[in-house]
């Protein structure tokens, strides 16, 4: 039973071949036979005549054709002189091998004189890419089908159309689809169609990419008859899409720095408010944050490849550690033998900077470092016409979560409480038996702690040098200020305003100008609100 | 009145220091001219021009000296002024070379003729009299101040507060000349300087010159410095930097003094910067870095901040060292310098000039503890 | 409201401050005629302090008159603008110039053009070296007119910094807990001085120490949670109930 199956099976297999290979062999000869008049007109006459054969070839729909084509684009065929004939050659050498531009079959080698290169103008370019596109545009595979249809709306070609028409009919896809209309309108537009079909075409383009959309209809906005007001409408509707996209777009960048701001401010957040002195060596922090995942991916690179994935995950409690250590060991050593000396403070953690930095440099060597992406962390992809890189999406989450789990500690542990009460009112803590020093070092540590987690994060956008830091330390000094003192959500509220406010200013201002306009904004801030956003209020404060 | 105020600057040890900075001015020119090359103590073109520049920080950190030892001001920007000050002699500078230029054009300087600029910038024009770039030395940086001070003050933001702004205002023109549009030379800055006021700078007579006019601005300062500090507002600005708002109590307006003194320090530094750039041959957006301000602000704490002696002490011995590491252990110098910033604050805070006369006043009570029981402090100190 | 202050050298009508929803000041109203000395007792947290902060500018009222000499708003005016009116004050902890001598701690002090240039071409004259000797006799400091302010001892502080209020030659003083930290014969005396200063200027004292206020011997404004509890002489208001309840803890 099964066996008969089997070879019923076989069978049908078998008949199906034979018959496939006949018809193949059938159409071949025909083929042969209809085209090469066609391509031999390639090489004869002027660009007309030339363009008139491009076109009766991509007719033809023959799959071969568009290899012949793109060889004539690449000028790689030439004509004959002896002949007539239009045949394919590298033309290296004196005497180049010729090879039938259908078949592919080597015709010898002939004297170079007698090859005439066919020529090509710009024009032959663009028919050449419409019929490319077009014989393409049928093909079974879907991307192939994307990238043709593309081809075709770049070269806006009437003799398109046809083709164009019934690849649409025969188009599945929805997006594809869409794209082939956009490119017939485009065509229809570019021909002498009636203004009644134009105006059907402006829509039809309406529907693409709204870039694409824009460059096509900026050219018929001064059309005569109702085309132009039309296309000028049109070209409103898509620049209204486009603004709204690319403010959009600037949101997410402003938001992306904004939550990169927000992980360098947040321990200097904490550590400016419990203890009123800023730590100068907080970028340096971050610095070596951003090596301890350096040193965490080359040991993986080295011994166990395969965990590359995980080495931000394994980076990520090392470089708390490590930075935290640190903090709690600048605090023990130095800062609390200046308490009450805000100013030297400062001065003392700025020489600690300059030795962190050295130190680095001397051990990993002063140019940038390399930290690759996991996997999970590359590419990007798109929203609308918006583009969302992988890395600064986990960024944001992970700024978002590192906020939440500090304001969690800070709320609902005993140290939080105790670390509150300092804040609020050190004298009276310490009077209750809040044991200050304590808190103090361990704040710091908690600070100096997430400034190397914002390291990590740095690690994947940035470059990693010993100078990583001193670049954040003014910056997060900006978003504490204006954020207002001890008060994380003054952090974030700082931290997401300034970082969309560069953004937004930077396509006005470029750049440089941005940011010099948001320091200036800061300073003048500072004069109205000198307490900041969400100030915390009282008379111990002010006093 | 003005005279009687500056007399009032003097004393036995301003009277001994302005006399020794006015020895210097004297002899290390003398010693570079008179004495021929193979002697031992001919002072070369280099040495010229290393201790020129010491004597500009000196001038500098002096200037820091008047806003954070005597107020209480920890400015973190000063090198803002200082490099304005700078660009403005710059500035002048470039309008001597002339035709000269690589692009031989009479007016534009050689990098607007590069960047394509057609006629000079509105800020260019009068650069090229002496006496308007000399003005504008003062101005320029004086005028920032102002209204900087004016804000700041007037809102009262102190502390750390204005420390960090004022380090932001040296960053923002770090990166505003740092740009090409700025017309001042962008990345590059001014240089190729030829003349300056018909000499040219590179000619060991103008390098004298320059020198010994450096230490007489610095003499000069000095007794302003110290007129200033010992009159009644000097004890207002100790006031202040001691109890501000107390000060504020008995009447009188703090963010009009501070506004005082941290122009008149701005406009010294800005001459510090002018006297700097011919002797040093360049001026370019670096000098803005923060990290050269509050390398200004070591100087000053080394050498002991609420003396005026102590910033010209401390600049010249730890850019001495500077230049010493630098040759001779250049990776080692960030370790040193970074170390001395925690040494100093933690184990010398009076610093050098504070703790040696500390000293000597401890020796003279012991000595005088036999004579009377109570012995007052005969002068008065930084609290902090 | 306004033609009330009339006459008055002080006048506090309705003022509220709250921090942060405490009510520090709770519709605080006070009168002080020309020359008088009144004493202003009230447990911690009264606002005893607050309402000095405000009459001298360090602190806004949300809401309320705080008129001085019958005529100027004083909500309108800065620390040092109040203080170049006539106001003087002494703080509850004493802060006095550490790194001056008692003399130019004194000459700081004194009643002179305060501008800034005015101060760096200022000489010392004869008649202002007078005046702080003067002075210095008054506190008894004469023998440590040339010692730094930081080596006195609190009580000379007290004393120093009473000096610098006379200096001032205010014509009204705000003094806050003035006999602190001090020994009996140094409080009696502090009030014997504070007698003699209130036969030509008008004083407000804030005190803890009933035995001080009992020999000021004037009347007393007793504040409680933010506004007057009772007024009148010592005796009156220390029999008065409410008093009793809130203040002398029964």
């Amino acid at each position: 039973m099964s066996l008969a199956r089997t070879s019923f099976t076989h069978i049908v297999v078998l008949v199906a071949l034979v018959v496939a290979i006949l018809a193949a062999g059938l159409g071949l000869a025909r083929a042969q036979t209809d085209l090469k008049p066609l391509v031999d007109a390639l090489g004869t006459g002027d660009f007309d005549s030339t363009e008139e054969a491009i076109n009766g070839l991509a007719a033809s729909g023959d799959p071969r054709v568009a290899d012949i084509l793109r060889a004539l684009e690449g000028r790689e065929l030439y004509l004959r002189k002896d002949d007539q004939t239009v045949v394919r050659s590298d033309g290296k050498g004196r005497e180049p091998e010729i090879f039938d531009p259908l078949s592919g079959a080597s015709l010898g080698t002939v004297k170079k004189p007698v090859l005439d290169r066919i020529s090509v103008n710009n024009k032959i370019r663009r028919a050449v890419q419409a019929a490319v596109g077009t014989l393409t545009l049928r093909s079974p595979d879907a991307d192939v089908r994307r990238s043709a249809a593309l081809a075709v709306l770049k070269t806006r070609e009437p003799a398109t159309i046809p083709a164009l028409d019934s690849a649409i009919a025969a188009e599945t896809d929805e997006a594809i689809r869409t794209l082939m209309v956009g490119a017939r309108g485009a065509a229809v537009l570019n021909s002498d169609a009636p203004d009644a079909d134009k105006l059907t075409a402006i829509e039809e383009v309406q529907g693409l990419d709204a870039r694409d959309a824009m460059q096509i209809l900026t050219q018929y906005a001064g059309a005569p008859g109702e085309v132009g007001p039309a296309a000028q409408a049109a070209m409103d509707d898509v620049k209204f899409t486009l603004d709204a996209w690319s403010a959009a777009q600037n949101v997410w960048f402003g938001v992306s720095l904004g939550s990169v701001l927000l992980l360098a401010a947040i321990g200097l957040a904490i550590t400016f408010g419990v203890m009123g002195v800023i730590n100068m060596a907080h970028g340096e922090m971050v610095m070596i944050g951003a090596y301890v995942t350096f040193a965490v991916q080359e040991l993986i690179r080295t011994s166990m490849p395969g965990l590359f994935d995980y080495s931000l995950l394994i980076a990520l409690p090392l470089a708390f550690l490590v930075a935290g250590a640190m903090g709690v060991a600048i605090e023990r050593g130095i800062i609390r033998f200046l308490y009450g000396r805000p100013l030297e403070t400062l001065l003392a953690t700025w020489g600690l900077s300059l030795i962190l930095q050295q130190l680095i440099r001397s051990i990993f060597g002063a140019q940038n470092r390399q930290v690759g992406n996991p996997s999970w962390m590359s590419g990007s992809f798109d929203i609308g016409l918006m583009s969302i890189t992988w890395s600064r999406l986990w960024i944001v989450v992970f700024a978002i979560c590192v906020f939440f789990a500090l304001m969690a500690v800070l709320k609902k542990t005993p140290f939080g409480l105790q670390t509150r009460a300092v804040t609020a009112n050190r004298p009276m803590a310490s009077a209750m038996g809040i044991r200050t020093p304590w808190i103090d070092a361990m704040t710091f540590g908690l600070g100096s702690g997430i400034a190397g987690i914002a390291g990590v994060a740095l690690s994947q956008i940035e470059n990693v040098s010993p100078n990583l830091g001193q670049g954040y330390i003014i910056d997060s000094f900006m978003v504490v200020v204006f954020g207002g003192v001890g008060n994380l959500w003054g952090t974030l509220v700082g931290a997401l305003t300034l970082g969309v406010a560069n953004k937004f200013l930077e396509p006005y201002a470029g750049a440089v100008l941005g940011k010099i306009l948001v320091l200036v904004f800061i300073i003048l801030f500072i004069q109205k609100r000198p307490r900041g956003l969400f100030a915390l209020k009282g008379r111990a404060i002010e006093a | 009145m003005i005279t009687q105020f500056l007399l009032g600057g003097l004393d036995r040890r301003v009277n001994v220091v302005l006399a020794l900075i006015l020895a210097v001015a004297v002899v290390v020119p003398v010693l570079h001219l008179a004495l021929p090359p193979d002697n031992p103590f001919h002072v070369p073109n280099y040495a010229m021009a290393l201790f020129g520049k010491y004597l500009c920080y000196a001038l500098l950190a002096l200037s820091l000296d008047l806003v954070w030892g005597y107020c209480g001001i920890l400015s973190l920007g000063h090198g803002a002024f200082f490099a304005l000050g700078g660009y403005a002699m710059g500035m002048y500078l470039m309008r001597q070379i002339g035709p000269r230029g690589v692009y031989g054009d009479p007016i534009l300087p050689d990098f607007m003729v590069f960047l394509n600029y057609k006629e000079l910038p509105w800020f260019w024009y009068g650069f090229d009299m002496f006496w308007f770039a000399a003005l504008m030395v003062v101005l320029v940086p004086g005028a920032l101040a102002f209204v900087f001070g004016w804000f700041a003050f007037r809102s009262r933001v102190t502390g750390v507060y204005l420390s960090i702004i004022t380090q932001a205002m040296t960053y923002a023109l770090l990166l505003a000349f740092f740009r090409n549009d700025m017309g001042l030379g962008g990345n590059n800055g001014l240089t190729d300087f030829k003349d300056i006021l018909g000499f040219p700078v590179q000619a060991p007579g103008t390098r004298a010159a320059l020198f010994a006019a450096t230490a007489l601005a610095l003499a000069l300062c000095f007794w302003i410095c110290s007129a200033v500090t010992r009159s009644k507002l000097g004890k207002v600005l100790v006031a202040v930097r001691d109890a501000e708002s107390r000060t504020r109590f008995i009447g009188y307006r703090v963010e009009n003094y501070k506004l005082f003194v941290w122009v008149l320090s701005a406009m010294m530094a800005g001459v510090a910067g002018a006297l700097y750039v011919p002797q040093i041959g360049i001026i370019n957006p670096s000098e803005f870095d923060p990290a050269n301000s509050i390398e200004a602000v070591i100087w000053v704490a080394v050498g002991g901040r609420g003396t005026l002696l102590g910033p010209i002490v401390g600049a010249i011995l730890v850019n001495f060292g500077k230049t010493w590491f630098t040759s001779a252990l250049p990776e080692l110098w960030l370790f040193a310098l970074g170390a001395l910033f925690v040494v100093v604050t933690l184990f010398l805070p009076k610093g050098v000039v504070g703790t040696v006369r500390q000293f000597w006043r401890e020796r003279s009570e012991r000595k005088a503890v036999a004579v009377a029981p109570i012995k007052p402090n005969p002068e008065p100190e930084p609290a902090e | 409201m306004k033609e009330i202050a009339e006459g008055s050298l002080l006048y506090l009508d309705n003022v509220h401050r709250a921090f942060d929803g405490f009510k520090a000041i709770n519709g605080l109203s006070l009168v002080l005629a020309p020359g008088e000395m009144r004493a202003i007792i009230g447990p911690n947290g009264a606002g005893k302090t607050t309402m000095m902060d405000i009459i001298t500018g360090k602190t806004k009222p949300d809401t309320g008159d705080v008129i001085f000499e019958g005529k100027v708003d004083l909500t309108r005016h800065d620390e040092a603008e109040i203080a170049n009116m006539g106001i003087g004050r002494k703080f509850q902890k004493p802060t006095v110039f550490e790194s001056h001598t008692v003399a130019d701690n004194l000459e700081l002090a004194l009643r002179a053009r305060r501008g800034p240039f005015a101060t760096l071409l200022h000489q010392t004259t004869k008649a202002e070296f007078d005046r702080i000797d003067e002075i210095l006799e008054t506190i008894r400091l004469t023998a440590r007119r040339d010692w730094l302010a930081a080596n006195l001892s609190h009580g000379q502080k007290q004393w120093l910094e009473i000096g610098m209020l006379l200096a001032q030659e205010p014509r009204l003083l705000l003094v806050d807990e003035p006999v602190a930290g001090m020994t009996d014969d140094e409080t009696a005396e502090t009030a014997a001085l504070l007698r003699r200063i209130a036969k030509t200027q008008s004083v407000v004292v804030v005190e803890h120490d009933m035995t001080f206020v009992r020999e000021l011997g004037v009347k007393v404004t007793v504040l409680h949670e933010g506004s007057v509890l009772a007024e009148g002489s010592l005796d009156a208001v220390s029999s008065n109930p409410k008093v009793i309840e809130v203040y002398l803890g029964r």
